[in-house]
């Protein structure tokens, strides 16, 4: 097993061996969330607290599944609601929390950065389940666990992202991801929703859709605001569905046995045809639900191993010192 | 009278680096290579530089509104010890300095609490809001020397315009801060390969690019002086070239900043390294520091900006912009000497004799008669930085942990010594 990281703040960090040992691990875990047990007890005594900034239902749900499978104390903190809207600090937040003696830290954040902030600044594991426009690791990792089972490798894939990438942290963690194990990641969407210079980052990057999809083996679709369809970023709805929706006949341009993908929660009939996210042999986004809480599983009994390993390094030390 | 000897004297308007010898007197320089007269004090400068103090047009001094963050006091002692001899204040306190009176405020605290000369910028319109201009001619006559909003645009081009016209009547200096505001708002990094893989809101440097042609136009409109507060884009030389070639009254600054850091150096979101505008490309800074060796930006300021730590441990988008640079701007521009191949004199032209020429002062030279505003460095000392060595009030610095070479030894204002290292051991 290779995990060295004491957080998980990104994808970026990542070694492809270790992404590669989180699939592993997270493989274990689908198998056991399948059997009639569903318990491990690897975070037996330790505390979790997931704190969301921004609001969100089903990653944290996810997250709390995750922690409470495997034995630990969990605790969701809304701070959509709390004290933070009283001004406090990000930082006096932290250290709040840290006095607690957390153990794994969950927090998503509106803005990017902020949650490698917050890891200054406290003495447990930090995970990050989404950051501003930065990253949102473990919805690659969960993407990438799908993709392997449905495809049989996690390289060599010919991947479109489809949707509004400027703004989207599923798409960068993505596409670092499936980047460093080496796939062929091709971005589509309309110029106003590029980052600028993403052909940089060794993507290809369409504005035709048909194009974008052609032989693709994975269509990967991203949710859009409806706030950036009122005429600020694409002239309308209707345009954008017209353009970048996916239906049956631009999904034709993809390879036959191509798999269908989405982060949720979907727009239907805006980014994605409702029939073809329902069409159970192409869409897989039931099954990335699932795989989401295998891989979080994953991710915070590798992190919770390292830590534990550092606090025996710190006995250590200190009973020789004493 | 002080006579320095075996001094290597750095003269940026001679352009000239030669060993000799300075005879100060009366708080002003007396004559250059000549005997030591009796009476007067010899100090062995050891070949070490003797250069003209440096003006720094463009100074954030929290006084008032601010202290905490910076007072005139704190100011005026990392001043000294940086080597500027002469602080050019930004009008961007609270209030603004936006009326005589706020002026004459600031200029008589800053006589009493500071070893080194004190101009202020005032605002060009009240309250620094862009709608009104501000009292431009009773503000002259209370000494400010230029008239700029800081780091904020006047979006009106009709308001801007007036201001100009207003201000060519009296040959007062108008600083601009080049940008365009519909691209800017928001925007934290440069666009670019960097900020997308941040995930951070940022702006094209066309925007600067923008905002200069608008500010440019208007100055060909109106006639008015003009100076860029900050060129920091390859983009925006170009029409910088074409004004000056056209003979409009026009230069340009930068902070030092942008001609030693670039986009890469914010790393994970390191909020000290967030500025307005924001750190450019390398292939940008490469521009800049080509086109201050061929004299086009003339001035090189630290656009000192203190911050307090509350500002900076934020999300790197909410975070507030700029870094203090009144201790680093000599040090951090003698890597310009070091590693991008600018002479000496070159470099004190922008610090020193162009900024000062600018505003109608008169330091920067080391003729007879000039002040004896002075300041002795050690080009070549390295050392580590520990910002919490600066005498700023705020130790928001970017060169923290960084290694530097170039000290200052001493600083003298009007003949005194206003600061020395002798003694001192960090």
């Amino acid at each position: 097993m290779t995990f060295s990281q004491r957080h998980l703040l990104g994808i970026e960090p990542l070694h492809p061996l270790e992404i590669a040992s989180i699939l592993d691990l997270a493989e274990e875990y689908v198998a056991l969330n399948r059997s009639a047990e569903k318990h491990a007890p690897v975070l037996e005594g330790m505390t979790q607290i997931n704190m969301f900034f921004e609001s969100s239902t089903r990653t944290q749900a996810s997250f709390e599944l995750a922690g409470k499978r495997l034995g630990a104390d969990v605790m969701n903190m809304a701070m959509a609601q709390s004290s933070v809207t009283k001004g406090e600090t990000l930082i006096d937040t932290a250290l709040t929390l840290n006095a607690m003696h957390p153990d794994l830290l969950v927090v998503r954040h509106g803005r990017s950065g902020a949650v490698n902030l917050l890891a200054e600044k406290v003495n447990c594991a930090v995970l990050n389940a989404g950051d501003g426009r930065h990253e949102h690791p473990t919805q690659a990792l969960l993407d990438a666990l799908t993709i392997r089972r449905k495809k049989g490798r996690l390289h060599r894939l010919v991947i479109a992202i489809c949707g509004d990438i400027a703004h989207s942290r599923v798409a960068r963690s993505n596409l670092i991801l499936l980047g460093k194990m080496e796939n062929r990641v091709r971005l589509v969407g309309p110029p106003t929703l590029m980052p600028p210079q993403v052909g940089e980052f060794g993507v290809e990057v369409f504005d035709d859709m048909r194009a974008g999809l052609e032989g693709a083996d994975v269509v990967m679709m991203l949710r859009l605001q409806r706030e950036r369809m009122d005429g600020g970023f694409v002239p309308s709805e209707r345009e954008y569905f017209q353009r970048y929706g996916l239906d049956a006949e631009k999904l034709a341009h993809a390879k036959p046995d191509a798999i269908v993908m989405h982060p949720g929660p979907m727009n239907r009939g805006i980014e994605i045809d409702g029939a073809i996210a329902d069409d159970i042999n192409r869409s897989v986004i039931q099954e990335q639900v699932e795989m989401g809480v295998a891989v979080r599983m994953a991710c915070m009994d590798l992190l919770a191993r390292n830590l534990r390993a550092e606090r025996e390094r710190a006995r250590l030390r200190e009973a020789a010192d004493g | 009278m002080r006579w320095f000897h075996n001094a290597r004297l750095i003269d940026p308007d001679a352009g000239t680096d030669t060993i000799g010898t300075l005879l100060i007197r009366e708080g002003r320089i007396a004559e250059r290579d000549g005997p030591c007269p009796d009476g007067a004090e010899a100090v062995d400068a050891h070949g070490k530089c003797l250069a003209p103090g440096i003006v720094d047009l463009g100074v954030q001094v929290g006084e008032p509104g601010a202290q905490h963050k910076e007072s005139l006091r704190t100011a005026g002692l990392a001043a000294a010890k940086g080597g500027v001899t002469t602080i050019v204040m930004r009008p961007d306190t609270d209030p603004a300095i936006d009326t005589p009176e706020v002026l004459e405020y600031v200029t008589r605290r800053a006589m009493a609490r500071t070893p080194v000369n004190i101009r202020a910028m005032a605002a060009l319109t009240r309250g620094r809001a862009g709608r009104e201009m501000a009292e431009i001619g009773l503000l002259q006559d209370a000494g400010a020397v230029a008239f700029g909003d800081g780091d904020r645009v006047v979006p009106d081009t009709r308001v801007l315009g007036r201001a100009m016209t207003y201000a060519r009547g009296l040959g007062a200096l108008i600083v601009g801060h080049p940008q365009d505001i519909g691209l800017s708002t928001g925007a934290c990094a440069t666009s670019g390969k960097f900020a997308s893989l941040r995930g951070l809101p940022a702006v094209s440097p066309m925007a600067e690019r923008i905002g200069l042609d608008r500010d440019l136009g208007l100055v060909e409109m109106t006639g008015a002086r003009y100076h860029a507060d900050q060129i920091t884009c390859a983009r925006a030389l170009p029409p910088l070239e074409r004004a000056k070639g056209n003979g409009l009254d026009v230069t340009a600054g930068i902070s030092i900043h942008h001609l030693t850091l670039n986009e890469l150096d914010l790393g994970d979101f390191r909020t000290f390294f967030k500025f307005t505008p924001p750190l450019r490309s390398e292939d940008d800074r490469r521009a800049v520091v080509e086109a201050l060796r061929e004299g086009l930006i003339d001035i090189i300021c630290s656009m000192h900006s203190p911050q307090d730590e509350e500002s900076k441990r934020l999300p790197f988008e909410e975070a507030a912009a700029g870094a203090v640079g009144l201790e680093t701007l000599l040090p951090a521009a003698m890597r310009l000497y070091h590693s991008e191949g600018l002479s000496l004199p070159q470099i004190w032209r922008a610090l020193s004799l162009n900024p000062a020429r600018r505003l109608g002062l008169a330091g920067g030279r080391l003729m007879a008669g000039a002040p004896a505003d002075l300041v002795l460095f050690d080009p070549d000392a390295p050392f580590v930085l520990d910002r919490f060595t600066l005498l700023s009030k705020s130790k928001n610095t970017p060169f923290d942990g960084a290694r530097l070479q170039g000290r200052v030894l001493a600083s003298y204002v009007a003949g005194e010594c206003v600061y020395t290292r002798e003694g001192q051991d960090a």
